[in-house]
């Protein structure tokens, strides 16, 4: 603990010490990512990886158990004409866990479940710990949870890690993702701060996840990458090395390689693999069907050739 | 808060952990196809029309990516000078002196519009004939380019606000001879604002990269500029001399070497011309402790390796504060392994070929003394073409204020690494130099920020950013490294006598 | 039996002292009808390098002074120059062939060329310095610094006029001078010497050496400390000055020795004698949070 710390808020002394980044340079940096052009067999091979790195997702009120059973179908098999990787992940509520595994059989297909009250997490420690730990009994492998966002803003950071403390506790053998909500964290100060305050009490392995996709804002490549260089750091100092998923937002093929070439040139190679990248995301998967198809092919694909999410002319 | 991890490293086990930039994942080659429409042979742009050099000598343009000859470039003799000149009188005379500065916009306005249709042919041009990484040509010197034109285009019957009570007038003809790092874009530095001002020209594209100056020639023609406004002729050292010591340059704008610089003053002096130079550099980006890291890695990486370091503002001597400097540095290292080296034309190019052979054997020789005098090296380990003129980007650790490498510009990827205890020292150290062009500050301290930007002696302080430039901004140095500045309302001034 | 009156002796005015030349040589100064009137310090190469040392020591005290307390400060030197310009009068009338009546003028001039600038000070940022709109999240904004030490050497007639017309633009912003003075009309620039001495302007901040512009004008075009000169020279000199400021790439501004009417001429106080003596500075800094 540092000796004197007059008139600084918790906040302040992480902030300290994790130090600042700066907004204008770090979009300008991510900016260069997506000048990157990758094309042909790199193309293919990358939209492979972001295939196999997918927690194909589905949460929503209105979800139903035969959404879910065709939502494994498709992580199973993407696709009927290219030859895919199976996705990582499906991810689901915690009441379709059981429903998700029985669907998904031997296939070596983890299944994540939201928890701890997501996507607010405004919920008693003790309900979100028993919903995580039945989620586990029910056969989930991976469990995605939420800080308390307020928590963090008004300089509550040990009540955030001991939650997190106790949630890694209580996913035994599943491995846990860190949801931070960097839309309502706001700055990538305060993006930094809290990757590395969850860095401290995670796993190895463990994943720091950007966004719930419930509210406005989601991953982008500049938060994506304030994670990613938190996590460098983070590895570099201690030698842990912490996963990654950023969720929400990302809705095509382009936008994914894009995500993978930050991994790429951040994180460098060890970090190109489902073990510690992943996407959060429910539409992207037919998109990068639709450019494996194109690139198989040669010819550009209508989209109703491709399951779900598919709307207009 | 943060000493919880549970995984608490020995500290055997940190010095074995690296991060691994290898090619799991390669890029495949991403060429820009675009067709550069580039002619075989090319001819002078006097009054209007294509001539062939009165000198009949030509020499080729060298595609340094590749070394081969890309096509035959005019070598403008005395007495296409004196034609130039002969046009950029009449020319003033007949029709740019007499022209309202409304319509003098209106040229510029169209010759920015045509710049912008065609930015994709002369991108790839530039790049071919220069070397520098296609994205670069590409994203930043044609837009740059064609922006001036349209900066200075609303300025040209606005003069009056830029120098309030002044009374002012053009200098008629000048004489402009350009560098060949960004070979268009100072062309429009230079020629916006004279044209604006109500100048004419005649201009000299460097000797290795004519041939955006000469395709120029043909946006002037289809944006029908009245006949000797604007004369390029192309050449070497020598036609440069030709224009600086010609009776008919009122004014001569240079950029280039300072050793170049100090022959034209030295040519025109007692002459009355008017002058404008921007000269080199050996700027220091100086980071703090409190900086934010990664983005100050990233601005150095800039600063330096941008147009493979051949820029006269390149932040080629970073002070870094001892407190950080270990960790600093192993993040520039860590950034030089994602850096690709290679075709200027791939699209993924993010250092492209050095210009010229002569340029190459520069770097060399000053990386030779950097070594030779006892600073630790370390170079990319990346794969370079195997034809073409490559290098390597490189960084140097241990260095001091008297070595050659912080001394002297070395227009090549080649970074100096200093470090500094105390902010007086990283002023003193920063400025301990002839040259004052730029300079770069990191740290989250705004105060800070205006404190070392006062104190630093340079015409342009990037503060928590790096090698930025708009037409709006002025550029142009102190000290050695020049007078005059291109761009802003500033830019204006150096176009008109006032008095 | 008249009061046999006290002469005094002349000195050069460097680092706030009144000097002799370090090499004690002086040359006479004559009447108009050839009448021996005192001995004037002949300035060498080395008291020109010492000056320079001291008024780049002063020079950065000076600009960084508030522009207010410069304004106050040189209204002040208008006002030591207003109680005496009587004996400035007398003083141009001295030598050369000025009538008093137009020695007078030239006082009258030369002290509302003073308050002009004095006024300048804290406004001339206002209209040469500017923010610049940049396509991008950052603020970017000129300002103007001062260069440094500048030299000048001032033209014999007007030789007041036109040293103070040279000296007041470029200090105005913070830069110090080291002036050559007139050789021929030397007297006024040594009493100019006494009101800078008691016009609450740093000692340092301008010096008046005395002497002979061949054997100090390549010492002004060379020394590298010298950033800018603002010279009054014939042809030939201006090739030998620029030739030799080459080296160091000075900012210059020469003044053919034009004819003393041109002196008086209103334009000749502009905001641009001061530009001439200026560096603009941008800075960059992003806008974010």
């Amino acid at each position: 603990m540092p000796p004197v710390a007059l008139n600084k808020s918790p906040l302040k002394r992480l902030l300290d010490e994790v130090g600042p980044v700066d907004q204008v340079a770090i979009e300008e940096r991510v900016a260069k990512f997506t000048t990157r052009s990758i094309k042909k067999s790199s193309k293919v091979w990358g939209l492979n990886l972001v295939v196999s790195m997918l927690d194909l997702t589905t949460l929503e009120g209105k979800d139903t158990s035969g959404k879910v059973e065709s939502l494994c179908r498709k992580a199973i098999r993407p696709d009927e004409f290219v030859v895919t990787p199976t996705v990582a992940a499906v991810c689901v509520y915690p009441a379709m866990v059981t429903h998700a595994r029985r669907c998904l059989g031997d296939a070596k297909i983890k299944v994540a479940s939201v928890a701890t009250g997501f996507p607010s997490g405004q919920f008693p420690l003790r309900t979100r710990l028993q919903e995580v730990k039945q989620a586990v009994r029910d056969g989930a492998d991976e469990i995605d949870m939420v800080i308390q966002r307020g928590a963090f803003l008004t300089g509550d950071l040990q009540r955030i890690q001991n939650e997190i403390a106790a949630t890694a506790e209580a996913c035994g053998e599943a491995r846990l993702k860190v949801i931070l909500e960097v839309s309502e964290l706001e700055t990538y100060d305060n993006i930094r701060a809290a990757s590395f305050l969850a860095m401290a009490v995670l796993r190895p392995g463990d994943f720091i996840k950007t966004s719930t996709g419930k509210t406005s804002g989601n991953a982008t490549l500049a938060n994506n990458q304030v994670i990613l260089e938190a996590i460098r750091d983070f590895y570099l100092e201690t030698g842990t090395p912490i996963a990654i998923k950023p969720a929400g937002g990302i809705k095509n093929s382009k936008q994914a390689l894009q995500f993978l070439i930050a991994v790429k040139e951040t994180l460098g190679d060890a970090w190109l693999s489902p073990e510690r990248y992943r996407f959060g995301a429910s539409s992207l998967l037919n998109d990068l069907l639709m450019q494996l198809r194109k690139q198989q092919q040669g010819v550009y694909q209508a989209p109703w050739k491709f399951s779900d999410a598919f709307s207009g002319y | 808060m943060l000493a919880k991890s549970k995984a608490k490293p020995s500290s055997t086990r940190r010095n074995t952990v690296e991060l691994l930039f290898g090619d799991l994942w390669e890029f495949d080659p991403a060429p820009e196809l675009a067709d550069p429409k580039l002619k075989e042979s090319y001819a002078l742009f006097i009054d209007g029309q294509f001539a062939a050099p009165r000198s009949r000598k030509y020499f080729d343009s060298i595609n340094p990516g590749t070394e081969k000859a890309l096509a035959s470039i005019p070598m403008a003799g005395k007495a296409d000078i004196d034609a130039a000149f002969q046009a950029a009188d009449s020319g003033y005379r007949k029709y740019w002196s007499k022209m309202s500065g409304n319509d003098r916009g209106k040229y510029l306005y169209r010759i920015g519009r045509l710049l912008q249709d065609r930015s994709r042919e002369f991108a790839v041009a530039e790049s071919m004939d220069g070397g520098k990484p296609i994205k670069e040509s590409r994203d930043f010197d044609l837009p740059m380019a064609a922006a001036h034109f349209f900066y200075y285009a609303g300025w040209a019957d606005k003069l009056e606000y830029a120098l309030p009570g002044a009374n002012f007038k053009p200098y008629g003809p000048v004489g402009q001879i350009i560098p060949w790092n960004f070979p268009l874009l100072m062309l429009a530095w230079k020629i916006a604002p004279a044209l604006a001002t109500g100048n004419t020209v005649v201009i000299k594209p460097a000797e290795t990269t004519s041939i955006t100056a000469l395709k120029f020639a043909e946006i002037l023609q289809e944006a029908d500029l009245p006949s000797g406004v604007v004369n390029i002729v192309s050449g070497a050292g020598n036609t440069g001399q030709l224009i600086v010591n010609h009776s008919g340059a009122n004014k001569i704008a240079f950029t280039g070497s300072t050793e170049v610089g100090k022959a034209i003053l030295r040519a025109t002096a007692g002459s009355g011309k008017g002058l404008t130079l921007e000269l080199g550099g050996k700027a220091a980006n100086v980071v703090f402790d409190d900086a934010p890291i990664d983005q100050a890695v990233e601005g150095v990486i800039n600063g330096i390796f941008f147009n493979q370091g051949h820029v006269c503002c390149a932040g080629s001597r970073l002070l870094i504060q001892e407190s950080i400097a270990k960790v600093f540095v192993r993040k520039l290292k860590h950034r030089i392994a994602s850096l690709r080296v290679g075709d200027p034309l791939d699209k993924n190019t993010d250092i492209g070929a050095i210009n010229s052979r002569e340029q190459l054997q520069k770097i060399e020789r000053l990386v030779e003394a950097g070594v030779h005098e006892g600073a630790a090296l370390f170079q990319s380990s990346c794969s370079l073409p195997r034809r073409g003129w490559y290098y390597r980007p490189s960084i140097f650790e241990g260095v001091t204020q008297s070595h050659r490498i912080a001394q002297e510009e070395i227009f090549g990827p080649v970074l100096s690494i200093l470090t500094f205890r105390t902010i007086s020292e990283a002023i003193e150290k920063a400025n301990n130099t002839a040259y004052g062009l730029s300079a770069g500050v990191w740290t989250d301290k705004g105060s800070k920020i205006l404190k070392m930007s006062a104190a630093l002696k340079a015409g342009v302080v990037w503060a928590n950013t790096y090698n930025k430039f708009d037409p709006s901004s002025p550029f142009g140095g102190y000290k050695e490294s020049g007078f005059g500045r291109e761009g802003g309302k500033q830019g204006i001034c150096d176009y008109l006598k006032v008095s | 039996m008249a009061r046999l009156p006290i002469t005094k002796t002349p000195k050069a005015y460097v680092g706030g002292k009144f000097i002799r030349s370090e090499s004690r040589r002086v040359y006479p100064l004559n009447g108009k009808k050839g009448s021996f009137i005192c001995n004037i310090p002949q300035c060498t190469r080395k008291d020109t390098r010492n000056a320079v040392v001291v008024a780049a020591k002063v020079g950065t005290n000076w600009a960084s002074r508030t522009p207010y307390n410069r304004g106050q400060i040189l209204y002040r030197l208008g006002e030591m120059m207003e109680a005496r310009s009587e004996e400035l009068a007398q003083a141009i009338a001295l030598t050369g062939n000025l009538s008093i009546a137009s020695a007078r003028k030239e006082v009258a001039t030369t002290v509302d060329c003073v308050i002009y600038y004095a006024g300048w000070t804290d406004k001339y940022e206002q209209v040469l310095g500017n923010t610049n709109p940049v396509s991008g999240s950052f603020l970017n904004f000129s300002v103007t610094e001062p260069i440094g030490v500048v030299g000048v050497i001032a033209a014999d007639q007007p030789s007041l006029l036109s040293l103070i017309g040279l000296v007041i633009p470029v200090i105005c912003s913070g830069n110090s001078v080291v002036a050559l003075a007139s050789s021929t009309n030397a007297y006024p620039a040594i009493l100019l010497g006494e009101m800078l001495a008691t016009s609450d302007l740093p000692g340092g901040v301008v010096n008046i050496l005395t002497g002979f512009r061949h054997e100090v004008l390549e010492t002004f075009a060379s020394h590298e400390h010298l950033r800018g000169l603002n010279l009054c020279l014939d042809k030939d000199e201006q090739k030998i000055a620029e030739t030799l400021a080459s080296e160091s790439v000075k900012r210059i501004c020469i003044h053919s020795r034009q004819t003393d009417q041109a002196w008086f001429d209103e334009k000749h106080k502009s905001l641009y004698a001061i530009r001439n003596f200026l560096e603009f500075k941008t800075t960059w800094h992003p806008i974010g949070a």
